[in-house]
C-alpha cells in the first residue's frame, strides 16, 4: 500500500516542477521570497483517496486531530498550544477536545520532556511540543539519559514508547541564531531515540502519525519555512508512512543527492539544473528518517551512480553528512568515482543579515555537483 | 498564614482542605472585576494588596516550617495522632527495616571483598522509606531516587531479586545492563532507577497527570534527596504538578548531605519544605526517624492529592548514617564522632522498636531470632546469586528500541564473529550460552 502511494508520489514529482509560494500576508511573501529561495515540489497521493488541500501546518493539525479523536489516551500539550500554538499547528483542538487533553505548560523545556515521558511511562500518548528546536538543549539530559534509555536500562520493565516531541526545525529566512537551528545531529548519537524530519505536508501526516504510534521515543522535527509554503493535497483518511525508510524522489545514474527537510527541495531543483546544463541525471534522496537511518537505500544508489553529495542546513563539523559519508566509503568503496561531497552550513552559528551566504543553496549545491562529476 | 495551616494537616483533614480551598480562590483566579471606584491592585496573577510601607521581605520574617512528630527519641507517643496500626502491620514495619538494615550491612561488606561493583546503605533513613511504603497503596506508582530500596522491600521485592541485580546476572529483570541499587519492577509498580538525579521528578508529575485523566483512583510518589532537590528538574515538577493539577507527593529525603556538601552549602532558605507554598505546594516537614509520623504524613498526604488532584511536598528530616556510597568515604567531610553521636541519640530503628515493646508486641528473643533469620538468608541468596551467570551478552544489543534497527543486528553480527575468533579473550563462560 505505501509502496503504491510512493510510485504515484515519485512520477508526480518527476513531471511536476510549479512554484507554490502561499503565504499569509503580503510580508511574510517578500520576507520568505527574499531571503530563502526553494521550490516546493507537491506530491499527489493514490486517486482514490478523498483528499484536501493542506499547507504544513493543517498537515500537522490534521494528524494531531486524528490521533486525538482515536486515541482517547492522547494528550497534546506545551507552550502556548492551548490557543493554537504561534505556527497555528494546535489551532482548535482544546476547544474540540477539551482543557484536559490539549493544554499550555509552564515555559520550561526540561519539564515539557520530563511530564511527556512520565505521561508515556504510565501508558499516555503524549505530544509534547518544543516552540523551536533552538530550545530544545534544556530537555537534552531528558531526551538523550531518560527517554533514549528508558527501554534498555529497564530491560523492558517500563518504557516510553508512547512519547513524541514536536518541534519547528530549520532555517526561515530571517530567524538569526535561535530561530533557525537544525540540532538533529545532536539526537543521532543517542540510542534509543527516532528522528524524523519530512519534506511535505503528505509526509508530514502521515510520518507524525507513524511518530505517535511507533513504539519508540521519537522527536518529529517540522520544517517551519514550509508551514505555509507547502500547499499540496493531502489524504483526509488515517495513514502512516514507515520509519526509516528514505524515498528516492527522483531516479538517475549520474550522481546520487542525499538531503532530508526543506533541503530536499533544493536538491530537487539542482538535479533539474543539472540535467540542464550539464546533461546528466541525478537520483534524490529524501533520507526522511535521520535515526535510525536507511542506509541499504542510499548505498544502493551509491554502488549504482559512483558518486554522492550529502546536503544539509547544519553546519558541516560532526553534521550527519559525516555519518552518511562514512558509511558510503565503508560500504561502497569500489563503487566510488569520487569523494563524497558534504554541501552544509557552516561552523559558525547561524547568522542574520547573512543567512543568503551561509546556506547550502542550489548554487553551492549544483558546484558541488559540478565539481564531483569532473573529479 | 501558610504554616498555620500546615500544622492542622493531620488533626483536621477536612478543615484544611476547605481552608486550602478558598485560600486557592484568592490567588488563583486571573480575571478581575474592574471597579473604576475601588483602589485595589489590578496586576494579572496572585492577589495581593497595596502597601505605602517601603519593606523588603526577609526570609526569616517568615517562621520556620515546623517538624511534625508522633513519638520522642525514646518511642514514647506525644500526640494524639498516633496511627492505630494493627500489631502484624506495625511489627512488618519493623522486620522489614531490619532486614533492609541487615542486607545492606552485608552487601556492603560484600562490596568491599570486591564481589559486587557499587553498593549504598540506607543507613539511618529506615523510618523515612518504610514509614512512607506502609502508607500507600500498592498499585501506586513509585518513581525512586537510589536510597529507596526499603520502599521495593515493603512491597515484597525479594532480597533475591535485589541481589540478583545487584550482581547483573540472569535472573536480573534490568537484565544485567545498570549499576547495582538501579531497581525496578513492573508488578511492584516501581520505575526504574535511573542515576541522573532529580530526572524521575518532572516524569511522576506526568504519569500523575496520565493517573487523573484514567481516573484510576492511583496517585504517584516520587523520593528524592535535598541535593537533588537543587536540579532544574525540581523547579519543573514543582511548577507542573501545581499548574496541571496533579496527584503526586514529592517525598524529600533531608538527610543533611549531598555526598560531602552540607544542606548550608545546598540552599540557603527554610530547607526543601520552603518551597512548597511558593510554588502553591501543601507542603509538611515530618521527623524522617519518626516512622509513625512518616506514616501519618503520608497517609493524608496520598487521602489529599486523590481528593483535590492537587500535589503535596513532604520533606522528611533524617541523617544519612552512612557513607554516600562504596565509593566513598565520609570521614573526609565530617567526623565520626558526629555519626556516632547521631546514631545514638537518635536512631529511627530502634525507637520504632521502643515503641513495639511498649506495645508488648516485640521482645529480645524475637529481635534475636529476626536478626539471625534475616542474616541467614541474605548470606544464602548473595552465595547463590554470585554462581548465578550473567546474561547472554547478545542482551547488550537488545531493547535499545522495540524493534532492533538493521545497524545495530549488523554490529550484532559482527561481534558474533569477532568472539567467534577471539573466544578465549572474553569472558564467555559467565554469560549464558547465546540462544
Amino acid at each position: 500500500m505505501a509502496f503504491a502511494v510512493w510510485k504515484a508520489c515519485m512520477r508526480s514529482q518527476v513531471k511536476e516542477l510549479s512554484i507554490i509560494v502561499r503565504s499569509p500576508s503580503v510580508l511574510h511573501k517578500c520576507i520568505t521570497k527574499r531571503y530563502i529561495e526553494f521550490k516546493f515540489f507537491p506530491e499527489k497521493p493514490l486517486e482514490e483517496d478523498e483528499t484536501t488541500s493542506m499547507n504544513l501546518c493543517q498537515a500537522i493539525n490534521n494528524a494531531l486531530y486524528t490521533t486525538l479523536i482515536n486515541d482517547s489516551t492522547a494528550i497534546v500539550f506545551g507552550e502556548d498550544v492551548a490557543f493554537g500554538g504561534v505556527f497555528r499547528c494546535t489551532l482548535d483542538l482544546q476547544k474540540r477536545f477539551g482543557k484536559d487533553r490539549v493544554f499550555n505548560t509552564p515555559i520550561c523545556e526540561q519539564g515539557i520532556v520530563g511530564f511527556g515521558i512520565g505521561c508515556a511511562v504510565a501508558g499516555s500518548t503524549a505530544v509534547a511540543e518544543i516552540q523551536f528546536a533552538d530550545y530544545i538543549y534544556p530537555a537534552f539530559d531528558q531526551l538523550v539519559n531518560e527517554a533514549a534509555k528508558y527501554r534498555y536500562r529497564s530491560g523492558n520493565e517500563f518504557d516510553c514508547g508512547k512519547l513524541t516531541v514536536r518541534a519547528p526545525w530549520g532555517a526561515v529566512g530571517h530567524g538569526s541564531l535561535y530561530h533557525s537551528q537544525s540540532p538533529e545531529s545532536f539526537f543521532t548519537h543517542a540510542a534509543g531515540l527516532k528522528i524524523v524530519i519530512p519534506r511535505s505536508p503528505f509526509k508530514a501526516k502521515g510520518l507524525l502519525l507513524a511518530c505517535i504510534q511507533d513504539k519508540d521515543p521519537c522527536i518529529f522535527f517540522e520544517p517551519k519555512v514550509l508551514y505555509r509554503a507547502a500547499v499540496e493535497d493531502v489524504p483526509v483518511r488515517e495513514y502512516t508512512l514507515p520509519l526509516g525508510k528514505a524515498d528516492i524522489l527522483v531516479t538517475g545514474d549520474a550522481v546520487t543527492l542525499i538531503a532530508w527537510g526543506t533541503q530536499v527541495h533544493i536538491l530537487i531543483e539542482v538535479a533539474d539544473m543539472v540535467k540542464d546544463q550539464l546533461k546528466v541525471q541525478c537520483e534524490v534522496i529524501d533520507l526522511v528518517t535521520v535515526n535510525p537511518w536507511d542506509m541499504e537505500t542510499v548505498c544502493n544508489s551509491v554502488k549504482k551512480t559512483g558518486r554522492a553529495v550529502v546536503a544539509h542546513e547544519a553546519p558541516l563539523t560532526g553534521g550527519f553528512a559525516s555519518e552518511i559519508a562514512a558509511v558510503i566509503q565503508e560500504e561502497c568503496f569500489l563503487h566510488l568515482e569520487a569523494p563524497v561531497q558534504r554541501v552544509t552550513g557552516f561552523d559558525t552559528p547561524f547568522p542574520h543579515v547573512f543567512e543568503p551566504f551561509y546556506l547550502p543553496d542550489k548554487w553551492r549545491c549544483f558546484d558541488a555537483i559540478k565539481k564531483t562529476l569532473a573529479y | 498564614m501558610v504554616l498555620g495551616k500546615c500544622r492542622g494537616l493531620v488533626n483536621n483533614i477536612r478543615a484544611r482542605i476547605g481552608m486550602i480551598r478558598r485560600q486557592i480562590c484568592s490567588v488563583g483566579t486571573s480575571s478581575v472585576n474592574l471597579k473604576p471606584n475601588v483602589d485595589m491592585p489590578l496586576f494579572p496573577g496572585p492577589q495581593s494588596q497595596w502597601t505605602e510601607r517601603l519593606e523588603l521581605i526577609h526570609p526569616l520574617s517568615y517562621n520556620r516550617i515546623p517538624i511534625y512528630r508522633v513519638m520522642d527519641r525514646e518511642g514514647c507517643v506525644l500526640n494524639p495522632d498516633e496511627p492505630q496500626l494493627e500489631k502484624d502491620f506495625v511489627e512488618k514495619m519493623y522486620r522489614t527495616m531490619i532486614l533492609l538494615n541487615t542486607m545492606d550491612t552485608i552487601l556492603y561488606e560484600s562490596q568491599r571483598q570486591g564481589r559486587i561493583s557499587f553498593y549504598m546503605t540506607s543507613f539511618g533513613e529506615e523510618a523515612t522509606l518504610i514509614g512512607s511504603a506502609g502508607a500507600i497503596a500498592s498499585n501506586d506508582l513509585v518513581y525512586a531516587q537510589y536510597r529507596e530500596t526499603g520502599v521495593l522491600m515493603w512491597r515484597g521485592f525479594s532480597v533475591d531479586q535485589c541481589i540478583n541485580q545487584c550482581f547483573g546476572n540472569c535472573e536480573d529483570k534490568g537484565k544485567g545492563r545498570q549499576m547495582p541499587l538501579h531497581y525496578g519492577s513492573k508488578s511492584h509498580n516501581f520505575v526504574t532507577i535511573s542515576s541522573p538525579l532529580t530526572t524521575q521528578l518532572p516524569q511522576a508529575v506526568g504519569s500523575a497527570y496520565a493517573y487523573k485523566l484514567a481516573k484510576n483512583g492511583q496517585c504517584v510518589i516520587t523520593y528524592f534527596g535535598e541535593g537533588a532537590a537543587s536540579e532544574g528538574d525540581a523547579h519543573a515538577a514543582f511548577n507542573f504538578a501545581s499548574t496541571l493539577k496533579c496527584p503526586v507527593i514529592f517525598f524529600c529525603r533531608n538527610n543533611g548531605y549531598a555526598i560531602s556538601t552540607p544542606t548550608h552549602e545546598q540552599y540557603g532558605g527554610d530547607g526543601i519544605a520552603g518551597h512548597g507554598p511558593s510554588y502553591g505546594i501543601t507542603t509538611i516537614r515530618v521527623d524522617g526517624n519518626d516512622a509513625l509520623a512518616v506514616y501519618n504524613a503520608t497517609k493524608v498526604s496520598r487521602e489529599y492529592v486523590l481528593a483535590e488532584n492537587r500535589p503535596v511536598l513532604i520533606e522528611a528530616m533524617t541523617y544519612r548514617l552512612g557513607h554516600h556510597s562504596t565509593s566513598d568515604d565520609s570521614t573526609a567531610y565530617r567526623s565520626v564522632d558526629e555519626v556516632k553521636q547521631r546514631d545514638s541519640l537518635d536512631s529511627p530503628i530502634l525507637r520504632l522498636r521502643r515503641y513495639l515493646e511498649m506495645k508488648g508486641w516485640w521482645n529480645d528473643s524475637k529481635e534475636c531470632s529476626w536478626k539471625e533469620e534475616t542474616r541467614k538468608n541474605v548470606l544464602k541468596s548473595l552465595a547463590r546469586a554470585e554462581k548465578v551467570l550473567k546474561p547472554e551478552w547478545k542482551e547488550m544489543f537488545r531493547d535499545v528500541y522495540y524493534d532492533m534497527p538493521s545497524q545495530l543486528v549488523k554490529q550484532m553480527k559482527f561481534m558474533e564473529a569477532h568472539i567467534e575468533q577471539y573466544r578465549d579473550k572474553y569472558p564467555v563462560d559467565k554469560y549464558m550460552n547465546p540462544v
